[in-house]
C-alpha cells in the first residue's frame, strides 16, 4: 500500500521550467503553488509576474496571472486589488525589479497599506540580463558592471535593505526575511508565504516576504556552493528573521 | 511507536527526465540515500536517483530542495 | 478651482441633470470629462497632479469617493498608467489623465496595454513643450498621440474635442470604443478646452452602435474556467509575429470604421482651413469673417486624429483652391493632410510654446493666398 508523503501540487504545471539547475525560483514556485493549494486559493488568486528570470512565471502556475512592466508590479497589483478586492493578489519580484526601477512603486504601495502580498526574490544581481550589479549586490561582489567587486568608493553604493526600509511604514503589517539554503529554511519560507496570504485575507495591510535566493549561473558557483554562499556572505549582510 | 510503523518503508521517485542534475537533493539527504546516475537523461545530464541500499527515512528534504519538483516521496507497507 | 467644484456638485444634486435634457451646467472641460467618466461607469481612476488638468484629478477624487469607487493619487504618472493596466486587466473600466510631460512618462504603459489588448481611457490636456515647457495651450503632442508615442507597432485611437460639451461626449464614447476594440483610447484636449468654463448638457451622448462583447479574458480569479493571463510578451519563435497580425487586423478595422470629423461652411469652400480642438474654434471664427468679405472659406475639423478622417477630407477637398492647416505646433497634423492630399496646395500656419494663431492672422493669411 502506497501513501504519498510529498508530491508536486497540481497548481504547479507539469512543464519543464527554463530556470537554471539549482535556481531559487524553482524552489519558490513550488512553495507559492503549495501555499495557494493548501489555503484553497486557486480560484481567488491573481499573481503578477516581474521582468527578470521569472518573467514567464505564469507559464508554470495554473491560476490567473498578469504581466507587469519592469518594476511596476506593485502598481499593477494596486490596480487589480482596488478593482477586485475579494481576490488574493500577489507580486513575485526580483531585486532589480523591486528595488531599483520599481523602488517608488514598492515604497508607495507599502506606504498606502495596500492589502497585498509581495514576494521579493533577492539574488543580489540582475540575473536575466547577464548578472549586472543590483541594489542588493554585496560590497566586493563581482558582477558584469562591477568587474572588480562592488566598491562604495567608486560611487557604487551599498546593498539596499528593502525589508528594513519598509518595516517602519505604518501601512506595512509584516516584513520577514528568509532563504531556501537548507530544508529547514525552505519549510520556514513556506510558512512565511502562507502567512503573507493570510494577512491579505485578514486585510491587515502590506506583507513583504524577502527571500535570499541562489543564482548559480551568475554567481559562477555550483548549486551547493551557491547555497553555501548565502550562508557565508548574504546572511551577514541581510539578517534573517521577522523584521516586523 | 506502533508495530506497523516499524515495518514502514520509504521510497523516493524521481522523474529522471525532468531532473537538471543540480544535485541539491543528493547533498541535503541526511542519510545519503541519493546519488547521481552513471547514464545521461534526455537533458544530457546525470540525474539523481536512489541508491540500491534503500536507506530512505521519508523526511522529504529532497522534495523541499528540488527546484524542478520532480521528486515524490512515499511510504510503503 | 475648488469653488467651481463644490458649486458643480451642489447644482448637480439639486437639478438632477440627467433627467432634464437641455438643462445645462456651467463647468470646466476638465470636470466635464471627469463627470463623463463617472457616468460611463469608470470603476478605477489613477492620476497625478499636473497643470492644466488638476481640476480633473481633483474632481475624480471627490466624485469617485461619492460613488464609492477607487481613486488613487499615484506616486507618479507612470505608476498611474500601470495601475490602470492592472484595473483594465481585472476587467473594469479604468482611466488616467495627465498633461504632455506626464503622458511621455506613460508611454511604456500604453504600449504594454496595446500589446496586451487592454481597454482604458487616457486623457491628455496638452500644454507647451518640449520638456517642462509651460502650462499654456498647445497641440504639440499630435505626433506623440497618433504615431504610437511608445514603442512597437500600435496605435492609440485619438479623439479631439473642441468644447467642454464635446469633451464630455467624447469621453463617454471613448469608454465604449476602448471596450469594443480592447485598446487604450486617447482623448486629446488642450489647456484651453480643459480649463474653459462653458455650459454642458449631461444628457447628450455620442452613441456607439455596436454591441460590446463580454470581458471573458479578464482576470477575475480562475473559477470554473482555465486561467487567463494578461500579457504582451510572446517569446516563442513566431508567436509575436502572429500576435501582431491580430493587432494589424484591429488597426485596419478601426481605420475603416472610426473616422470622425465635422465641418463648417465647407460645402462650397474654395479655401479650406483644417484645424482641431481649441484652434478649430478660432478657425471657425476666421471662416465667418472671411465669408463676410465674400471669400468662400470653410472649416474641416478632424475629431478623430487617429484614424485620420482621410475619406471625409478627400471629399471636402474636392474643388478647393487652397488649403491652410492651422495648429498650435510647429507642424504636426499638416503631415497627415499632405499624406491624404498629395497633389493639393497646402500651406501651414502654426505656433508652439503656448502661442496661439489668432483669428486675424488666419484671415490675413488666407487673404494673401
Amino acid at each position: 500500500m502506497k501513501k504519498v508523503k510529498f508530491s508536486k501540487p497540481e497548481i504547479l504545471k507539469d512543464n519543464d521550467t527554463h530556470y537554471c539547475p539549482g535556481c531559487g525560483h524553482g524552489i519558490l514556485h513550488v512553495l507559492v503553488a503549495r501555499a495557494i493549494d493548501e489555503l484553497n486559493l486557486r480560484e481567488k488568486v491573481i499573481g503578477i509576474a516581474p521582468v527578470g528570470c521569472a518573467v514567464i512565471a505564469y507559464d508554470y502556475w495554473d491560476f490567473d496571472c498578469c504581466e507587469a512592466a519592469h518594476g511596476r508590479a506593485l502598481a499593477v497589483a494596486t490596480g487589480i486589488k482596488r478593482s477586485r478586492p475579494k481576490q488574493v493578489v500577489f507580486t513575485y519580484q526580483g531585486d532589480g525589479d523591486l528595488a531599483s526601477i520599481g523602488i517608488a512603486e514598492t515604497l508607495h504601495t507599502a506606504n498606502r497599506g495596500e492589502n497585498l502580498t509581495c514576494i521579493f526574490v533577492n539574488n543580489a544581481c540582475y540575473g536575466m540580463t547577464g548578472g549586472q550589479m543590483a541594489p542588493t549586490t554585496v560590497v566586493g561582489q563581482r558582477t558584469a558592471t562591477t568587474p572588480w567587486g562592488r566598491n562604495p568608493q567608486y560611487g557604487e553604493g551599498w546593498p539596499l535593505k528593502v525589508s528594513e526600509m519598509l518595516a517602519p511604514l505604518k501601512g506595512v503589517c509584516s516584513v520577514v526575511r528568509t532563504t531556501v539554503s537548507t530544508p529547514a529554511l525552505v519549510r520556514q519560507t513556506y510558512e512565511y508565504i502562507k502567512k503573507g496570504f493570510i494577512n491579505q485575507i485578514e486585510q491587515k495591510g502590506f506583507s513583504l516576504v524577502e527571500v535570499l535566493s541562489p543564482c548559480p549561473t551568475i554567481w559562477r558557483k555550483t548549486p551547493q556552493e551557491s547555497m553555501n554562499w548565502i550562508e557565508s556572505h548574504m546572511k551577514e549582510e541581510f539578517p534573517l528573521g521577522v523584521i516586523k | 511507536m506502533s508495530k506497523s510503523q516499524t515495518k514502514l518503508k520509504h521510497k523516493v521517485m524521481i522523474k529522471k527526465d525532468k531532473c537538471k542534475g543540480c544535485g541539491l537533493c543528493i547533498v541535503y539527504c541526511p542519510v545519503k540515500h541519493l546519488e547521481f546516475s552513471a547514464k545521461l537523461n534526455k537533458k544530457g545530464v546525470k540525474f539523481a536517483k536512489e541508491k540500491k541500499t534503500n536507506q530512505c527515512i521519508g523526511c522529504g528534504f529532497c522534495f523541499d530542495m528540488c527546484p524542478e519538483c520532480c521528486i515524490e516521496v512515499y511510504e510503503e507497507k | 478651482m475648488i469653488c467651481v467644484l463644490s458649486a458643480v456638485l451642489k447644482s448637480m444634486k439639486k437639478s438632477k441633470i440627467s433627467k432634464n435634457p437641455g438643462k445645462k451646467i456651467l463647468i470646466t472641460g476638465n470636470e466635464a470629462m471627469g463627470e463623463a467618466a463617472a457616468r460611463a461607469g469608470c470603476q478605477f481612476y489613477a492620476g497625478y497632479p499636473i497643470t492644466p488638468q488638476n481640476e480633473l484629478t481633483a474632481y475624480m477624487a471627490s466624485r469617485m469617493h461619492q460613488l464609492q469607487r477607487p481613486f488613487v493619487q499615484a506616486e507618479s504618472e507612470l505608476a498611474a498608467i500601470n495601475m490602470v493596466f492592472g484595473a483594465a486587466a481585472a476587467g473594469v473600466r479604468a482611466m488616467t489623465s495627465s498633461s504632455s510631460p506626464g503622458i511621455s512618462l506613460k508611454q511604456e504603459g500604453i504600449s504594454y496595454m496595446a500589446g496586451a489588448q487592454l481597454p482604458a481611457v487616457l486623457i491628455n490636456v496638452m500644454r507647451g513643450g518640449p520638456g517642462l515647457g509651460n502650462i499654456g495651450s498647445s497641440q504639440s503632442d499630435y505626433f506623440q498621440s497618433t504615431r504610437g508615442g511608445g514603442h512597437g507597432d500600435y496605435f492609440t485611437p485619438t479623439l479631439a474635442p473642441w468644447s467642454p460639451q464635446e469633451a464630455y461626449m467624447l469621453v463617454g464614447l471613448a469608454f465604449d470604443l476602448a471596450d469594443y476594440y480592447r485598446n487604450p483610447i486617447l482623448v486629446l484636449a488642450d489647456a484651453i478646452i480643459g480649463q474653459m468654463v462653458e455650459p454642458v448638457d449631461f444628457s447628450l451622448k455620442m452613441k456607439f452602435a455596436k454591441k460590446l462583447p463580454p470581458k471573458s479574458w479578464a482576470l477575475t480569479g480562475a473559477k470554473k474556467r482555465a486561467p487567463n493571463i494578461a500579457k504582451s510578451f510572446f517569446l516563442r519563435e513566431g508567436d509575436l509575429a502572429l500576435h501582431n497580425e491580430v493587432l494589424r487586423k484591429k488597426w485596419e478595422k478601426i481605420i475603416r470604421n472610426e473616422q470622425r470629423f465635422d465641418t463648417h461652411k465647407s460645402n462650397d469652400a474654395k479655401y479650406l482651413i483644417i484645424a482641431y480642438g481649441s484652434q478649430a474654434r478660432i478657425a471657425r471664427e476666421a471662416v465667418d469673417y472671411l465669408r463676410k468679405d465674400n471669400i468662400k472659406a470653410g472649416l474641416f475639423r478632424p475629431i478623430s486624429l487617429w484614424p485620420y478622417p482621410k475619406e471625409g477630407l478627400e471629399k471636402y477637398a474636392k474643388g478647393v483652391k487652397e488649403i491652410l492647416v492651422v495648429e498650435q505646433s510647429l507642424g504636426q497634423m499638416v503631415e497627415d493632410v499632405r499624406l491624404a492630399l498629395p497633389t493639393a496646395k497646402i500651406s501651414f500656419l502654426g505656433k508652439a510654446g503656448g502661442a496661439i494663431p489668432a483669428t486675424k492672422e488666419i484671415v490675413q493669411f488666407i487673404k494673401k493666398l
